[in-house]
């Protein structure tokens, strides 16, 4: 489903990711883990078409087509749902009425009839309970004024309103608290199909308790230094990251 | 019947031959399709107060309505209290001008302690393709503990340069209330001299919300007297302007009491070579100790020649006051704009979203829920570029009907 080649970026002529080679199969969920500053979030950033982030070198192909030339709108429609860090707080723009604007686009997009009043707000009442958001929310602006669980569940409504084929969750589980962690990773398995992929990037192995990868990566120095399966995530949890920092410094 | 008298201006012949004529009900053709808005209308056409012969109602509650030259006559006493009162502090040519040479206006008197339920609505439409000058005079008097909400619509259907020159003279006795509502939707020849003098006595609440959807050029001068303590203003104000279109605000608060409070919000989308001007002034007298008082001016610009002046302008002269100031012109939030399109929405409409946002908030203060929701369904066909004048006015097809009002100026 995604495959990635060799990913060199840069922001600002500085090189973030120096090398990213890694491929995503339909059904999976990897973990990418590492320490920060490590180039974790430029590696969501990139796929999500944000700019600033220039790709030197490398391919990055999705569903077999290059995702590079895609608009960032054209992304999400084909699929690519990214859970931000940090959600950007949209004052006077609600969140029913965001959601019916990207739903309905991407439906057009895919050739769809648009949902009208009634069925959308059936299937926001079915998603909220997802993610045990409540009608008031919806209402209110995107973000603004949310605390830092309301902003996760919120991303993770989103994911569950607009069915993406490859989710990437960009440090979810960082300003979480246990029963907000709770909810967004009940959220986030409850979505899980054989025909969808999810990428986890998180800094701390606590996440994984509750969706437990298929595959961990350790992002280093911009690149994938190490790839295991979720006892690697466990081992990570016990050492911490020197030994892989040591591992990496000495086969360089 | 008592005589005019002598302060208000004699009409010209030129005046008198300028006054329209209707074949159509009155209420019809003033019929306004905000849904579910009981309003008591005043309409207006190319500047004169329309009536079936009846210059003044007087309702059961002693609140009086109609023309301020008829009023003048039966009324003098109220009358007189008000006009040429307030203007004078703040005098410019366009208000010498009005006062010498004005037709005719709205006189609405509300007496103390009377809470109107509807809200009054002036609707005040130029319908010619001769040139026409039009000068009004409106007189508002609220009694102690008086509320009333007033929605003053400005339309105009025809092509004809047209030039019109509005002053509303507005005095708040102790406690009364007054919300404000305004509405311009003005073809590209027209001007439009707004000047709104309010007088606030103690314990007062003034709110107005201007909103400007198409001006040729638009002018709205406001000047506010906080006379006594504990008066409080709230003025709001949204300008979304195209073209070569320009809408000027010019707002000026005087704190002469102590224990007042002011605030000015207004908001501004300039597209094309479009021009448009803040000028929020305050003036905290020497005696207004314990003032709070606040502007707020933001604007933004779509294209490198749109334009917009802005002046926030704070004058002290007490030293116990809680003010502040501060303006922004910029463009859309480009963080906000990549993350509605990482959902899926087209940057064209990730924009109006914004756009919309941006400019609802103002539209969010109107208090009377049907025609905040008619506003803010307003300001999104504006913002698609399919509004040009209030569409479900009877009137927007006028090109197509012939407007003939038969009065008499002898009876006004």
């Amino acid at each position: 489903m995604l495959k990635i080649e060799n990913l060199h970026v840069s922001i600002k002529g500085r090189e973030i990711l120096k090398g990213v080679d890694l491929q995503v199969n339909a059904g999976e969920v990897h973990a990418i883990m590492g320490p920060n500053g490590t180039g974790k979030s430029t590696l969501a950033s990139v796929i999500a078409g944000k700019e600033g982030y220039e790709v030197t070198e490398g391919r990055i192909y999705y569903k077999g087509r290059d995702l590079l030339s895609l608009s960032i709108e054209d992304r999400a429609r084909e699929g690519i749902f990214i859970g931000f860090q940090y959600p950007v707080e949209i004052p006077g723009v609600s969140i029913a009425n965001f959601m019916r604007t990207a739903l309905n686009e991407i439906r057009e997009y895919r050739g769809l009839d648009p949902l009208n009043g009634a069925q959308f707000l059936r299937l926001m009442n079915e998603k909220q309970k997802v993610v045990e958001l409540t009608d008031k929310l919806s209402n209110r602006s995107v973000n603004e004024g949310f605390s830092g669980g309301e902003t996760k569940r919120n991303e993770i409504f989103q994911m569950a309103m607009l069915e993406p084929t490859l989710s990437i969750l960009d440090e979810t589980d960082s300003g979480l608290d246990i029963d907000a962690l709770r909810i967004v990773a009940n959220g986030v398995n409850h979505l899980k199909t054989k025909d969808n992929a999810t990428i986890v990037i998180t800094h701390y192995q606590r996440l994984l308790d509750y969706i437990v990868p298929d595959v961990v990566h350790v992002l280093f120095d911009g690149k994938i230094v190490k790839t295991g399966t979720k006892e690697l995530a466990l081992e990570l949890e016990k050492r911490g990251y020197d030994w892989i920092k040591e591992e990496y410094e000495s086969a360089k | 019947m008592k005589s005019e008298p002598s302060y208000l201006p004699k009409l010209s012949q030129y005046q008198l031959q300028a006054t329209p004529n209707a074949y159509r009900p009155l209420e019809e053709i003033f019929q306004c399709h905000v849904w579910n808005l009981d309003t008591i209308t005043l309409p207006m056409l190319n500047g004169w107060y329309m009536h079936d012969n009846q210059p003044l109602t007087h309702l059961d509650n002693g609140v009086i309505y109609g023309s301020l030259r008829a009023a003048a006559k039966q009324h003098p006493d109220i009358v007189q209290q008000c006009h040429n009162a307030f203007s004078k502090t703040e005098k410019d040519e366009l208000t010498i001008l009005n006062e010498s040479q004005y037709t005719d206006g709205i006189f609405l008197y509300v007496p103390d302690g009377v809470k109107v339920a509807s809200p009054f609505q002036i609707i005040s439409i130029v319908n010619t393709q001769d040139n026409l000058l039009v000068q009004n005079r409106h007189v508002i008097f609220l009694g102690k503990g008086a509320e009333m909400s007033l929605i003053q619509c400005d339309d105009s259907v025809r092509y004809g340069n047209t030039f019109l020159n509005i002053v509303t003279e507005v005095f708040m006795s102790e406690q009364s209330q007054m919300h404000y509502y305004k509405t311009e939707n003005k073809e590209p020849e027209s001007q439009l001299f707004n000047h709104l003098f309010v007088h606030q006595q103690g314990h007062t609440h003034f709110h107005s919300n201007t909103v400007t959807f198409n001006a040729g050029y638009i002018r709205n001068n406001i000047v506010v007297n906080l006379s006594e303590p504990f008066a409080d203003a709230e003025l709001y104000g949204l300008y979304l302007v195209d073209k070569s279109q320009r809408c000027d605000n010019f707002l000026k608060v005087h704190h002469i009491a102590t224990d007042c409070t002011s605030k000015q919000l207004y908001k501004g989308i300039m597209d094309d070579e479009a021009v448009a001007g803040f000028h929020g002034h305050v003036v905290v007298h020497p005696d207004a100790q314990r003032t709070a008082a606040f502007q707020t001016n933001r604007n933004i610009l779509l294209t490198d020649k749109a334009k917009v002046n802005t002046t926030p302008f704070l004058e002290i002269y007490a030293d116990d006051v809680q003010c502040s100031h501060g303006a922004t012109v910029g463009q859309l939030d480009d963080e906000a704009l990549f993350y509605l399109r990482s959902r899926g929405i087209s940057e064209r409409n990730a924009r109006k979203l914004l756009m919309f946002a941006f400019a609802n908030d103002i539209v969010n203060y109107v208090e009377i829920s049907a025609l905040q929701e008619r506003l803010g369904d307003m300001v999104q066909r504006r913002l698609n570029g399919e509004l040009t004048i209030c569409d479900q006015c009877m009137l927007s097809d006028a090109d197509h009907r012939d407007f003939v009002f038969p009065i008499d100026p002898s009876k006004i």
